[in-house]
């Protein structure tokens, strides 16, 4: 137990040596979580749309108003050419175009049917399905006014009223991504830094040659593992009480649940990404596979096939059985349940047992690597 | 030249000779495409929705047909009751609910708003906030169809409609809006993440002296470091574009000449990215640190891949501005999907070329120092 004390001593000796190694690990988390936390939104407003207004009437500037007034388009240009909507289309300066077609003024005079087109630009597939539609309605309640201009306001028997979505979100009123992302982006940090902090501290004395040293110590096998983690495991303990403190204090996320189940929760998950380290090390001789194998094989997985963004029900039936390998997708079930839903282990209490055993089976996997390798 | 030449050789070889590295650099970034452009779908069909009509009638019959009619929306339950809703969205069976208050037609008529609740499972916020839109539209729509009817008598066709068209992607799939993020994200990733400890490294195992002493000039030896992980990623990248072609049908519309350029730009940077990061920290595990908190959740979330930066707040939009990817990836979907010609692209591909210009500059200053 003293040696393994005096291993601690020595890697935080190491880390204390190398305060800009330490700055990164504070401050990067915090920074990152400040500025993604604002970045993710699937928010559609101001839709950028051109208008070809051919007919250059009153009615059509009318139009034009209603989209200018709306909250949902921001009209960025009026033109009278067609050519300017591909244009605009293909340097993305509008994501839409509403052509209002010559005649539109008499049409609507006369009382005949008249079409307005709207071209969308359909790379990004969700933002136009959206803007499409809001389009599509706004151009009906139009139709509504001509329609109740002309009878005139005297030719209505009885005043019409109007349907209106009330719309209410469960497990996250005001339907923030910040608070969907937020916790997201813990889990991700955490896995980033102290996963790839064990992986490189182990194989760096394998490259330096003084593992070897190391080994002929008197230091028992696990306690040279112990040592090596366990500085990390705190730097990640740190970690987590500065990010859960700026998602709650700066975000203004609900903690609804009990942090000393968010904190103890943690803990196995940060046994899980330690561990992982730990593996990558006993696999790789340089740091450079090391980080090459960390990256590769693990953290992509884990951003694409932990519902970190896409949700996992999207994803083809052959693929949401390996989503099962991943343990952040059981730390993100876990932390976005506490957080948002308020939620605890009687809810969720599969995932963090699963996490456990992962983070066990990964350790035992690495510890048993380690003995073939070392010796 | 014949100088940087020489570097590059070393370095070529040294990466050969670390099989694994290699095969990771040449081929899983392809493997990655497949299994990623397979995997993941943001396309918001199918929602399931539960309906509770309390009204029983024409005006609600034709609100939840529009809700039908889209492929957005399954009706997988009728149900009469709140509670009903509650425990099918506890149990995950339905992702949204449509309430129809009795009286609505009754609001409609006698000049007063009529509230149609519509209910949304939010614990993902990013496809939730879509739904919500869409749900918000759908009722807009509805209501001035209503009242379209009420005010003529429902016989004549509307005054004005609208006619949508959709180009470069009629079918709004999603793929083809991901695929082209995806393949900025494995080249930054890859790029970066070999090139960042390429200098550090010679650092750590003290052959940094050598470099020191050696008779070359600085810039031979970053444009030597650079080749080798440019060829090698060139080749990578278009491993990539290939595949995204074969099997997820992204188009080619544009022209092959220009794409090759734009990747080449942006590799340029991305490379110069990890050089740099190399010359400015002492030890590896730094540099990886570094690196992947650069380029790892920066590439995904803040160059467009996924959340449009139109919709991100102002200073956040400011911070994109130095994202290389966000241009890469603007002149890419450009490029591949509405086969734009060069001059439509020309401010990214400048922006590309100012970013890798100031990288490979600062990372080429910083080691000029460094050998002094």
């Amino acid at each position: 137990m003293r040696r393994l004390g005096f291993l601690v001593r020595k890697e935080f000796q190491e880390l204390r040596r190398n305060p800009r190694m330490l700055r990164v690990l504070l401050i990067a988390p915090v920074l990152q979580l400040g500025i993604l936390g604002y970045a993710a939104t699937t928010d559609v407003n101001n839709v950028p749309v051109i208008v070809v207004d051919a007919d250059r009437s009153t009615a059509s500037r009318d139009l034009i108003g209603s989209f200018e007034g709306s909250p949902y388009f921001s009209v960025v240009g009026v033109t009278s050419r067609h050519e300017d909507v591909e244009d605009a289309l293909q340097h993305r300066t509008a994501w839409m175009a509403v052509s209002i077609p010559v005649g539109y003024g008499r049409a609507i005079a006369d009382g005949t049917p008249v079409t307005v087109q709207v071209i969308a630009d359909g790379t990004d597939s969700n933002s136009t399905t959206v803007g499409l539609a809001y389009a599509t309605s706004l151009i009906a309640e139009k139709a509504v006014d001509v329609a109740l201009a002309r009878i005139g306001a005297g030719g209505l028997v009885r005043p019409i009223g109007s349907l209106e979505a009330r719309t209410r979100v469960w497990f996250n009123p005001q339907l923030l991504s910040q608070h969907f992302m937020v916790p997201g982006v813990l889990a991700l940090l955490l896995m980033i830094t102290t996963a790839v902090l064990g992986a490189v501290a182990i194989v760096r004395e394998k490259e330096l040659g003084t593992l070897e040293q190391l080994n002929v110590t008197p230091l028992r096998r696990w306690e040279l593992t112990v040592g090596k983690l366990l500085p990390f495991g705190l730097i990640g303990v740190i970690q987590t009480f500065l990010v859960v403190g700026v998602a709650v204090l700066w975000f203004q996320i609900p903690l609804r649940g009990s942090f000393p189940l968010l904190f103890v929760l943690s803990l196995v998950y940060l046994l899980c990404t330690l561990s992982l380290g730990l593996f990558v090390s006993t696999i790789s001789s340089t740091q450079q596979q090391a980080m090459m194998t960390a990256v590769f094989f693990f953290m992509v997985p884990m951003i694409y096939l932990s519902g970190f963004i896409f949700p996992i029900e999207n994803m083809p039936e052959i693929i949401q059985p390996l989503t099962y390998l991943i343990p952040l997708r059981y730390f993100l079930v876990i932390v976005r349940g506490i957080f948002l839903k308020g939620v605890g282990l009687e809810s969720f209490w599969p995932d963090a047992l699963m996490m456990l055993v992962w983070g066990l089976t990964v350790l035992a996997l690495a510890t048993v690597r380690s003995r073939k390798t070392l010796r | 030249m014949r100088q940087a030449l020489a570097v590059g050789r070393k370095e070529f070889w040294q990466i050969v000779r670390d099989r694994r590295t290699l095969m990771i650099l040449l081929f899983v970034p392809a493997f990655f495409l497949v299994l990623y452009g397979y995997a993941l779908n943001w396309d918001i069909r199918h929602v399931r929705l539960a309906v509770m009509d309390r009204e029983h009638n024409r005006d609600s019959r034709e609100l939840i047909s529009s809700f039908t009619h889209s492929t957005f929306f399954d009706i997988v339950a009728t149900v009469t009751s709140m509670t009903d809703i509650e425990t099918l969205m506890d149990r995950g069976e339905i992702r949204a609910a449509l309430v129809i208050p009795e009286g609505m037609s009754r609001d409609l008529r006698s000049g007063r708003v009529a509230q149609v609740q519509v209910l949304i499972n939010g614990d993902n916020a990013n496809t939730a906030a879509t739904v919500f839109g869409y749900a918000q539209a759908i009722v807009r729509g509805v209501s001035a169809q209503l009242r379209l009817g009420l005010v003529t008598g429902g016989r004549v066709p509307p005054p004005i409609s609208a006619e949508p068209r959709i180009w470069y992607n009629p079918e709004l799939t999603s793929t083809l809006f991901l695929v082209p993020g995806l393949i900025g994200f494995i080249v930054m990733i890859s790029s970066v993440v070999s090139t960042s400890m390429s200098i550090v490294r010679e650092k750590e195992r003290g052959t940094w002296e050598q470099v020191r002493m050696a008779p070359i000039s600085t810039v031979s030896y970053v444009v030597g470091k650079t080749i080798p992980y440019f060829a090698i990623s060139l080749v990578s990248a278009f491993f990539i574009i290939a595949a995204a072609m074969l099997l997820f049908g992204l188009p080619m519309r544009g022209s092959w000449l220009l794409l090759l350029f734009t990747v080449s730009l942006f590799l340029a940077g991305a490379l110069g990215t990890g050089l740099l990061v190399s010359t400015l920290v002492e030890s590896q595990s730094l540099a990886f640190q570094v690196s992947l908190l650069i380029s790892l959740l920066p590439t995904i979330i803040l160059s467009g891949f996924i959340f449009p930066i139109a919709s991100m707040p102002a200073p956040i939009r400011a911070i994109t501005v130095v994202v290389p990817a966000r241009y890469f990836l603007a002149a890419l979907r450009a490029i591949v999907l509405k086969g734009v010609d060069a001059h439509v692209v020309s401010m990214e591909l400048a922006a590309l070329g100012v970013y890798a210009a100031c990288v490979l500059g600062l990372a080429s200053v910083r080691l000029g120092k460094e050998r002094a």
